[in-house]
């Protein structure tokens, strides 16, 4: 018993899942970097006046100039059914292929369309056929989903639009499939790419003979040569991401494919290339800080049984080149109330780093998803002899508070709409919103998480003989 | 289905949600899915609020769609009045609940029957309403609820204030300038020798609304939000309201001289032309500018305003009437006041077009070529397309509209301000010109080889295809200083060819 007690963590991780009166950011918002990723791609958000006023001002994006997205705002007559929904859609449709001519039309559904019941997965086939643009259609709406997953919708969407290696070679030219055919398969996948990456292919250290790997999850593209680059120093060959920086380049996918998420909230997607493509996932922890990175190369490479090279030194190496750092953040005590479903990721990174989770909120837990990743958070809590972090599934914002107040940690990494009235209580804290759209995978963008991590510490130690640490009169009755 | 690229103004609900979490102590709880709580986000962001936005959603999801809301709301209610004990709770839906026809005014019923403070579900139209006549409406029923809570009760105060006093109607958190302009107005009646007996409902407790018949008169600086209540309780309580928009120095003096009336109709013995003329000729600095020959350059030139009723329609007269510039066409977003735009600016503008379609208007501008607009951040950004200046002068709020610094619309103030934004818009414009005619300061074209370019030649060093492709990818105002640490850090390795491994070597080395 005295025994027992002496360990610091409890056994497992403890979950709890809360009243789920918490804000975040509408699942829609990923036509905000959706959009920008997929750059031949145009999506329309048919839903109302709520959700076009929240893209045009909650996320900062104005549809100014030659705007790629757009709102069908659903009006009076068309919540009764007065209006003909597919001749409605293809009213603009027609406008949009009309003016703009994209590769694709995503149909984001929302809340509207749900409650309503309109039927968008049964009109866009036929829509598709009589207008000639291929229409994808994603229902992330804030019935079923929160902020980020809003891109796994997306993506679990277009998964089943990725060309079978087949219907690739039906498309390609007749003197390419004579070449692809003497080639073999492992040639065929590299058709989609551009002559001249063949070529520095061709010249640099051979790839491993393994099954073709496609990586999941909608990166910017310097992230996206890096882990390729990063696979490549192991002699693993990336075939193909999604989503590619072009419709028309959706990568190949086909049964007995390797795929692997880069992102923590792309279940569905997983689901769907499992089940619907017959793909094998590799379940590993996410590519986020050099612990992360190293476990999710590790993991591909054993899958692939590949021994691989020089990950410790190289893991040692960034740690090391991050020390200035790491030494602002050490022993402090870090709070995610919970937004992006980044979080079990980065509190995984921290522990690494030397803090201490107290509580980590989450939207929404998929432990089968996850499970790589909750492993590596239990396994570095116990090795950093850290307790474990209760994770809170669904938060309520209002008890979060209370918590918040009485614990006081060092720091909180919370939406936009509590920030500011955190700051003016004395307590450091950082946007979530931020690890959305900064860079932070890989072994190279770890300085960069850290940036953003101690950038609230490093301002407030800039003011902290000022005097001015809290901004409020009394303390507000929360 | 409409298709939209850019709203002038937001849903109902943001308008209810503006007005009740103006007021102190008021908790608002929306009835929504997951993310419709953005407001939250706008208040904290744009308002930079230290405390937080009294506003809590109740989750509506996959189980409240399937079975109802049931308890769900009601017990968040009663829950929100025990932890906060605000004075009142306004429920709201948004567009999507307001659909599924829950009966919220029974959910308020029960949730009053456990709850101290008082309970109200805002009563709007979801789908025929916009965020501004919720705003109007919302603030319109606060007030009645609580006259008739009060008369009920017997607690409505008899008689006037000693000394002439306004009740100033329309002060909403997220509105336009909206706390500058209060500040403007404060200082103004102070000057008038005026009490401000309420401002509402910005920072007003609703335990306050029975004494707004105390005061002699209402004020209802904004056509958007104030004028429903001020028609309430003209019928209710026969208090007379003065809805002049006091923007510029004619306009504020016509405001002042309706404020005297009313005044001297209920037995004040009050003249103000002294103060008007001294505020006006000496005082402000907007009547000389309008008389300097600065503004004599302005003559005749084009100009196109373009915002809510309010600003567009005080604008258009300044510009008119106090500048002398050609407004070629006076717009508005406010399609349910078009009738009153018409006839307030139908004299001074070739062109009326009153619309929600910012693709209309900003084919409008670029036909009719304006030397400025004077319009909303969409205008803006046609201005800028079209190298056309732009001053912003009505909502959709942006971060740009919560200056630190004192920036009011209204009062004399507010009309220098509104000079130096004319002014800037113009001059900035004619510098451009004039940059552009002489050629402008800097040459165009780089003449000598960057530091980088010379030390890369000489060192051997070049960027291969995929470095290069990668290095394009660097936003350009970091791509320099990118280049060039990357480029010391292939020298130091003794690398000749830099790719994009290198690049990402040297940016995990030195930060690059």
């Amino acid at each position: 018993m005295t025994l027992a007690q002496a360990q610091p963590q409890p056994s497992a991780l403890e979950f709890d899942c809360d009243t789920g009166n918490y804000h975040t950011f509408c699942p829609i918002s990923c036509v905000a970097w959706l959009y920008q990723k997929i750059e031949d791609s145009f999506f329309l958000v048919i839903g109302t006046k709520t959700c076009g006023y929240f893209l045009q001002n909650a996320m900062g994006v104005m549809i100014f100039a030659e705007p790629r997205y757009a709102m069908a705002e659903l009006e009076e007559a068309d919540i009764s059914a007065q209006l003909n929904d597919y001749e409605e859609l293809k009213r603009l449709c027609e406008s949009i292929k009309r003016d703009r001519n994209p590769s694709v039309i995503v149909w984001i559904g929302t809340c509207t369309t749900e409650i309503i019941k309109m039927d968008l997965e049964g009109l866009a086939p036929r829509l598709e056929a009589e207008i000639g643009i291929p229409i994808v259609v994603a229902r992330a709406n804030g019935l079923d989903y929160a902020f980020t997953q809003g891109e796994d919708t997306v993506l679990a969407a277009m998964a089943q639009r990725c060309p079978t290696v087949e219907e690739a070679a039906a498309k390609q030219p007749a003197a390419v499939k004579e070449e692809a055919k003497s080639g073999g398969i492992q040639k065929l996948l590299g058709l989609g790419r551009k002559k001249e990456e063949e070529v520095v292919v061709a010249e640099d250290t051979p790839y491993h003979d393994h099954p073709p790997l496609v990586l999941f999850g909608s990166v910017p593209d310097p992230i996206v040569t890096q882990m390729t680059l990063e696979l490549k120093k192991q002699g693993i060959k990336v075939d193909g991401w999604l989503p590619a920086k072009l419709y028309t380049d959706l990568p190949v996918v086909d049964e007995g494919y390797y795929v692997a998420g880069i992102n923590p909230f792309l279940s569905r997607t997983a689901t769907t290339l499992m089940r619907r493509r017959k793909c094998k996932l590799i379940g590993a922890p996410f590519p986020i800080g050099p612990d992360g990175t190293r476990a999710w190369i590790e993991k591909i490479c054993s899958v692939f049984n590949i021994e691989p090279q020089g990950m410790e030194e190289r893991e040692a190496k960034i740690w090391e080149s991050v020390e200035d750092y790491l030494e602002i953040i050490r022993g402090k005590s870090v709070y995610f109330m919970g937004d992006n479903l980044l979080e079990i990721s980065l509190a995984r990174f921290l522990t690494r780093c030397g803090m201490t989770v107290q509580e980590i909120g989450i939207p929404y837990m998929d432990k089968r998803y996850q499970a790589a990743e909750l492993a590596l958070l239990e396994k570095t809590c116990n090795e950093m002899g850290t307790p474990l972090p209760k994770i809170t599934e669904k938060p309520d914002n209002y008890n979060q508070i209370q918590r918040i107040q009485e614990l006081h940690p060092d720091l909180v990494i919370t939406g936009m709409a509590h920030a500011n009235p955190l700051e003016a209580r004395g307590i450091n804290t950082k946007w979530s919103v931020e690890f959305t759209f900064a860079q932070i995978h890989g072994f190279g963008n770890t300085r960069d998480i850290l940036e953003l991590v101690t950038r609230p510490l490093r301002r407030n130690n800039n003011l902290k003989d000022l005097g001015w640490e809290k901004l409020v009169k009394e303390e507000a009755k929360v | 289905m409409k298709l939209a690229y850019w709203m002038y103004a937001g849903p109902a609900h943001i308008g209810t949600l503006r007005i009740a979490s103006s007021f102190k102590n008021v908790h608002a709880i929306m009835h929504a899915p997951l993310g419709d709580d953005y407001f939250n986000v706008m208040r904290s962001m744009l308002e930079r609020e230290r405390d937080f936005t009294p506003v809590t959603a109740s989750i509506v999801d996959r189980n409240v769609l399937a079975r109802g809301s049931q308890e769900k709301v009601v017990d968040n209610i009663v829950r929100k009045d025990k932890e906060e004990q605000p004075d009142l709770i306004v429920l709201t839906p948004t567009c999507t609940s307001s659909i599924l026809q829950e009966d919220l005014a029974n959910f308020v019923q029960r949730a009053s029957l456990d709850s101290q403070g008082d309970v109200l579900l805002a009563d709007v139209n979801h789908y025929r309403v916009n965020e501004l006549q919720a705003a109007d409406r919302t603030l319109q029923q606060i007030v009645q609820f609580y006259l008739a809570k009060a008369r009920k009760q017997g607690t409505l105060p008899e008689g006037k204030t000693e000394k002439p006093s306004v009740n100033i109607i329309g002060m909403t958190t997220l509105g336009f300038h909206n706390n500058h302009d209060c500040r403007e107005l404060r200082t103004l009646m102070a000057q008038l020798g005026i009490e401000v007996n309420l401002v509402m409902p910005e920072g007003a407790l609703v335990t306050q609304i029975k004494d707004m018949g105390r005061a002699w008169f209402n004020l209802v600086p904004y056509r958007e939000v104030g004028p429903l209540t001020a028609e309430y309780l003209k019928e209710e309580l026969g208090m007379p309201y003065v809805d002049i928009t006091p923007m510029g120095i004619v306009e504020t003096a016509r405001c002042i001289r309706a404020i005297q009336t009313v005044l001297n109709d209920q037995g004040a013995d009050v003249n103000y032309d002294a103060f008007i003329d001294e505020q006006t000729r000496f005082v402000s600095q907007a009547a000389w500018f309008s008389r300097s020959i600065d503004c004599q350059n302005l003559t005749g030139k084009k100009a196109v305003v373009f915002g809510d009723s309010t600003h567009a329609a005080a604008m258009v007269k300044i510009l008119a009437r106090e500048m002398g510039i050609h407004v070629v066409l006076a717009g508005t977003y406010c399609k349910y006041d078009a009738e009153w735009f018409a006839a307030e600016v139908g004299e001074y503008c070739d062109e009326i077009l009153v619309s929600e379609d910012n693709g209309e208007i900003g084919d409008r501008i670029a036909q009719l070529e304006p030397a400025a607009i004077f319009g909303t951040q969409m205008e803006r950004h046609v201005g800028k397309r079209l190298d056309i200046p732009c001053g912003v002068i009505a909502a959709p709020i942006h971060i740009q509209n919560f200056p630190v610094g004192y920036r009011p619309f209204m009062g004399y103030e507010g009309a220098n301000q509104i000079v130096d934004l004319v002014y800037n818009s113009f001059t900035l414009g004619m510098e451009d010109h004039l940059l552009e005619f002489f050629g402008g300061h800097d040459t165009k074209e780089i003449l000598t080889k960057t530091m980088s370019a010379d030390a890369a030649v000489e060192a051997g060093l070049g960027w291969s295809a995929d470095g290069l492709a990668e290095l394009q990818k660097i936003p350009g105002f970091v791509r320099g200083k990118v280049k060039r640490n990357t480029e010391k850090f292939a020298r130091e390795q003794g690398v000749a060819s830099i790719t994009a491994e290198v690049l990402y070597a040297a940016k995990e080395a030195v930060g690059a």
